[in-house]
């Protein structure tokens, strides 16, 4: 829409978790650290479960719809085991951090307690997810248009900021509940936050209109990598016809005065249409790892 | 509630399971998840693309710009289809959503109303027009009504009566719009889905409901089409010439002259290799103008103000090649075709420059007499009316007898009856003017008006093959289309055999060979159809050398006049030499010919296409205003019209929010983000108040 809505939504999605990195963490140089690598850490489980999905699309069949929506489906739940199981990990990491910490260090004292380390590292998870979350919405809601044309509701950028906000927090509660149940030896707290997690991942969106068995677009349609996004934006109605921009090619004749006017082989260049899209193609396996990380978003949102 | 419908049967495969209700829960619960799932960009839900828009673009001269002009990142404006004039008024005045973006049915773009658009521009953002797939009853068109009223002849030196159209205004419906300056972008759209689009938003979106402002969102519109240049082109040439010797990466050319090239040929070979006056030649000039315009950019289809001119003068060159190889006439006659005629002349004064500097391969000495083939395709009465200067009339020593007695003999016993305008009355706009501006040569230009023009549309985007009533029996196939002969070709063809035999007769050929010089009429239909029709047809492919194939595409909007004149021209005015390659050159001289290898056609079994080799006297010759040569860019005499340059255009639809809407978000946002700061303040101050119950030692191990 605008600028406002622009930092209106980003205010509210990352609000709470400002409020508390600036008023609980920012001071203490030790916890910045541990925010900062559990940011990383949901990376990568996000990147490993891009690059299954990515795979698992290619070798897919891209006309059966039936197929491209069960892939959708495992791409979800393998990216929120992943995620899971990289909390894990970050879990098991910070433990013999923590013996190590204490050998170095001079004090005889723990200078930070697991539980400040499982609180820091689930807002890291937050932080990182809700920018994937938000961050694609955030970038279409600086131009001009809201959404509506198609029938949808004009919310919609509302609603996924709270929801945004939303799952940071939640990241933050469930690293809290997930590092004290692995303490405790309480299997049921961590399955009880997968689940949760499962569930949250499937809410649909409140406020936008969804409509039940929603259509899948085709992954091949345009080549995004990373998992797609899983809002309930409705299947575009009927009444308007699906418009694609098809660009002319970009005509290059020696110069010549068409009727209208010179153009020039340099000239031609510049007058290609440059699409503003920010489509990614599908990307060659080996560039996955070089390719700019919030690339790696789809239209728009997380996995949780 | 979602149906998990194949829970049952996969309950029943279930084999080795450790308990049936985890099992079940499991696939309930992907069931569940089957179902509600999507996935799509948040962009498309915005944003609907257009997919034909033609921008119209900025152009300038030595004193003005003219064209629309776009800001940066485009125009925003709320949609309104525009009713009537009167209806001006809510975009004017007393709407309340400015800026507007209005559509516009192609009836209501007249002068008055871009003139008052024009002057509320704060309030408008632009403007569409959608173009009807018919041609309007009324003529129209946006080109001056003196067109090219500085760079003719008739300036106040020459006859000072006859400047400036004092005698005959020669567009009288003309109405200026092209030669405006507009800041808002000003697009063309076709009556298609996409405005279907756009008037349904504005139904749904816009319309006010008795009397009451309509409620956000609100349909809107964006159009991009920013121009780099600026001001004149003095100017943008002088950023361009920077931009091309400095290294910043920050300036482009922003700018380039229009320029293109023109077309020749010659009956007798002439040696391209010694340019200045040429002894003992003789040359008679058969021109016709290639090029036309119209208010939009890439669309100028130009039937009636070009194509009817330049293909009789192509047919009559076709009619004259076995004739002028039998029994060759004394003088050569000289076919030029002209390219940027609607630009103050360009192509021809190109030419007459080189013929002044001696860098063409005749000079203005050896011209003995010129005819111009102007429009030439409306003829009421079947006459055709032929221009002369009234100057160069009253002038002793030009001799215009000689041309009139020819074209008469060339008319005899055909269906076409010549005619002269009123004694006083000067020269239409034509090439022939800047030969004039040089050397008083003898002259006529055929056109098919007496006073002004009888082209309605003249530089319109609706003088195209409809307008000329070119028209084809229903269920014929494009190959069969390409074949028939239309009625407009055949009164096109008469005009052809007119021109030919006059030009022979006037080359000083035999009077008894003229009655067996005829057009061929199927040669002239074909033409039309692949000029005016479909380019991309199969004799155009058969003439064309391979790699101009992609001009005749329908990719590319533009028509690749030039390039199919210059290989029609080699196919109808030389002798083809069916060679397996074009290499004998040492045995051929190449100074006296141009070799070129077309594609040709494939034969009935085969796919591949059997090129052969032509050889012709057909030539380009450069068509760039002698102006940007010598630098002067503002230039009185020469043309000085350049091209702005832009990075992209394109239109979009989409909704826009209350400005209401868009504080409350940016409110909550704040609000939130203050609330959190003070909470998480406040939380963590009393931090060991609140959470004092089941404080654990900071050195707990666990």
């Amino acid at each position: 829409m605008t600028a406002a809505v622009f930092f209106g939504c980003t205010f509210i999605a990352f609000g709470p978790a400002i409020a508390l990195f600036l008023f609980t963490i920012a001071r203490e140089p030790l916890r910045v650290i541990f925010l900062i690598a559990g940011a990383f850490f949901w990376l990568v489980s996000l990147l490993l479960a891009s690059l299954v999905w990515f795979i698992s699309v290619q070798i897919s069949n891209k006309d059966s719809a039936a197929q491209q929506k069960g892939l959708l489906i495992f791409g979800v739940v393998l990216s929120v085991l992943l995620q899971e199981t990289f909390r894990f990990a970050y879990y098991k990491l910070l433990k013999k951090a923590n013996e190590g910490l204490l050998t170095l260090s001079q004090e005889e004292t723990m200078p930070i307690s697991i539980r400040q380390l499982a609180y820091v590292s689930g807002l890291g998870f937050g932080f990182m997810s809700g920018a994937f979350s938000v961050v694609n919405i955030l970038a279409d809601s600086v131009g001009p248009g809201t959404i509506g044309i198609h029938g949808d509701s004009q919310h919609y950028f509302l609603s996924s900021a709270f929801m945004t906000m939303a799952i940071i927090l939640l990241h933050m509660f469930w690293g809290v509940i997930f590092f004290d149940g692995c303490e405790r030896q309480r299997w049921w707290a961590v399955a009880a936050v997968v689940v949760s997690h499962l569930v949250v991942s499937y809410l649909p969106e409140p406020a936008v209109r969804g409509q039940p068995g929603a259509h899948l677009r085709h992954p091949a349609g345009d080549g995004r990598l990373g998992l797609p996004h899983r809002r309930r934006l409705p299947e575009e109605p009927q009444a308007l016809p699906h418009l694609q921009g098809h660009r002319l090619p970009a005509c290059q004749p020696p110069a010549q005065i068409t009727p209208r006017g010179t153009r020039s082989p340099a000239r031609a260049r510049t007058h290609t249409h440059t699409h503003t899209h920010t489509h990614t193609r599908s990307f060659p396996i080996h560039l996955l790892f070089k390719v700019n990380v919030f690339n790696l978003k789809a239209a728009g949102n997380s996995w949780k | 509630m979602y149906a998990p419908p194949v829970c049952v049967p996969l309950l029943s495969q279930t084999r080795k399971m450790d308990s049936p209700s985890i099992r079940c829960s499991f696939h309930l619960l992907v069931c569940w998840l089957f179902v509600g799932v999507g996935c799509s960009s948040v962009e498309k839900k915005i944003y609907v693309h257009l997919n034909y828009t033609l921008p119209c673009v900025r152009l300038l001269n030595a004193t003005h710009q003219i064209g629309c002009q776009s800001h940066l990142s485009g125009n925003v404006g709320v949609l309104h289809v525009l009713e009537s004039e009167e209806n001006l008024d809510w975009v004017l005045r007393s709407g309340l959503n400015p800026p507007y973006l209005v559509i516009l049915d192609s009836p209501l773009f007249t002068r008055s109303i871009m003139m008052k658009l024009k002057n509320g521009s704060s309030r408008v953002a632009g403007v569409a027009v959608v173009a009807p797939s018919t041609n309007p009853p009324d003529g129209v068109s946006p080109h001056t009504n003196c067109p090219n009223e500085n760079t003719g002849v008739y300036t106040e030196k020459y006859d000072p009566a006859l400047a400036h159209c004092n005698v005959t205004v020669w567009n009288p419906l003309g109405s200026g719009l092209s030669y405006e300056e507009f800041d808002f972008p000003i697009f063309s759209l076709k009556d298609d889905n996409d405005t279907k689009v756009i008037r349904q938003c504005y139904m749904d979106h816009n319309r006010a409901v008795n009397g009451s402002a309509p409620q956000h969102p609100l349909c809107a519109m964006q159009l991009l089409s920013h121009m780099s240049a600026v001001t004149d082109t003095a100017t943008c040439m002088r950023r361009s010439d920077l931009s091309a010797f400095s290294l910043s990466p920050g300036l482009d050319t922003v700018c380039d002259p229009l320029a293109d090239f023109n077309v020749w040929a010659s009956t007798r070979p002439l040696n391209n290799t010694a340019k200045g006056h040429k002894e003992g030649e003789s040359v008679v000039v058969a021109a016709a103008r290639l090029d036309s315009r119209s208010f939009f950019f890439d669309v100028a289809p130009g039937a009636e103000s070009s194509v009817s001119g330049f293909v009789a003068l192509l047919a009559a060159a076709h009619a004259l090649r076995s004739v002028t190889q039998e029994a060759p006439p004394p003088r050569n006659i000289l076919y030029a075709f002209f390219q940027g005629e609607t630009f103050d002349y360009i192509g021809s004064s190109r030419m007459v420059y080189d013929m002044e500097k001696k860098h063409f391969v005749v000079d203005l000495d050896n011209i003995h007499s010129l005819l111009e083939i102007g429009q030439v395709g409306l003829r009421v009465n079947s006459s055709l009316w032929l221009h002369s200067d009234p100057v160069s009339r009253k002038n002793s020593s030009v001799d215009g007898e000689k041309l009139l007695e020819s074209l008469r003999a060339g008319a005899a016993g055909l269906n076409v009856s010549l005619a002269e305008p009123s004694f006083s009355q000067p020269l239409p706009p034509s090439s022939f003017q800047r030969f004039l501006r040089a050397r008083p040569i003898p002259g006529v230009v055929i056109q098919d008006h007496q006073s002004s023009f009888t082209n309605r549309f003249y530089e319109s985007m609706y003088d195209n093959a409809g307008y000329l009533d070119i028209s084809y029996p229903p269920d014929l196939t494009p190959e069969q289309q390409l074949q028939f002969v239309t009625d407009t070709a055949t009164a096109l063809t008469e005009v052809a055999t007119v021109v030919a035999r006059s030009l022979y007769a006037q080359a000083g050929g035999d009077q008894a060979r003229l009655s067996s010089i005829n057009a061929d009429p199927q040669m002239v239909t074909q033409m039309l159809y692949g000029f005016l029709v479909r380019s991309n047809n199969s004799w155009f492919q058969q003439l064309v050398p391979s790699n101009l194939m992609s001009f005749l595409g329908n990719a590319c909007r533009f028509s690749p006049f030039r390039h199919i004149t210059h290989s029609t021209g080699r196919l109808l005015t030389a002798a083809s030499i069916r060679e397996y390659r074009c290499t004998n050159f040492p045995l051929w001289p190449l100074q006296m010919f141009f070799y070129v290898w077309v594609q040709g056609a494939a034969p009935p079994n085969a796919t591949e296409r059997e090129g052969f080799c032509t050889r012709s006297t057909v030539r380009l010759t450069s068509a760039l205003s002698p102006a940007f040569d010598l630098q002067e860019y503002t230039s009185k005499d020469y043309s000085t019209w350049t091209e702005s340059r832009w990075k992209s255009i394109s239109g979009r639809i989409f909704l826009v929010a209350g400005h209401e809407l868009e504080m409350l978000t940016l409110g909550v946002g704040l609000g939130v983000l203050i609330t959190s700061l003070l909470l998480t303040y406040a939380m963590s101050a009393k931090a060991d108040i609140l959470f004092s119950s089941g404080r654990e030692p900071v050195n707990a191990t666990y």
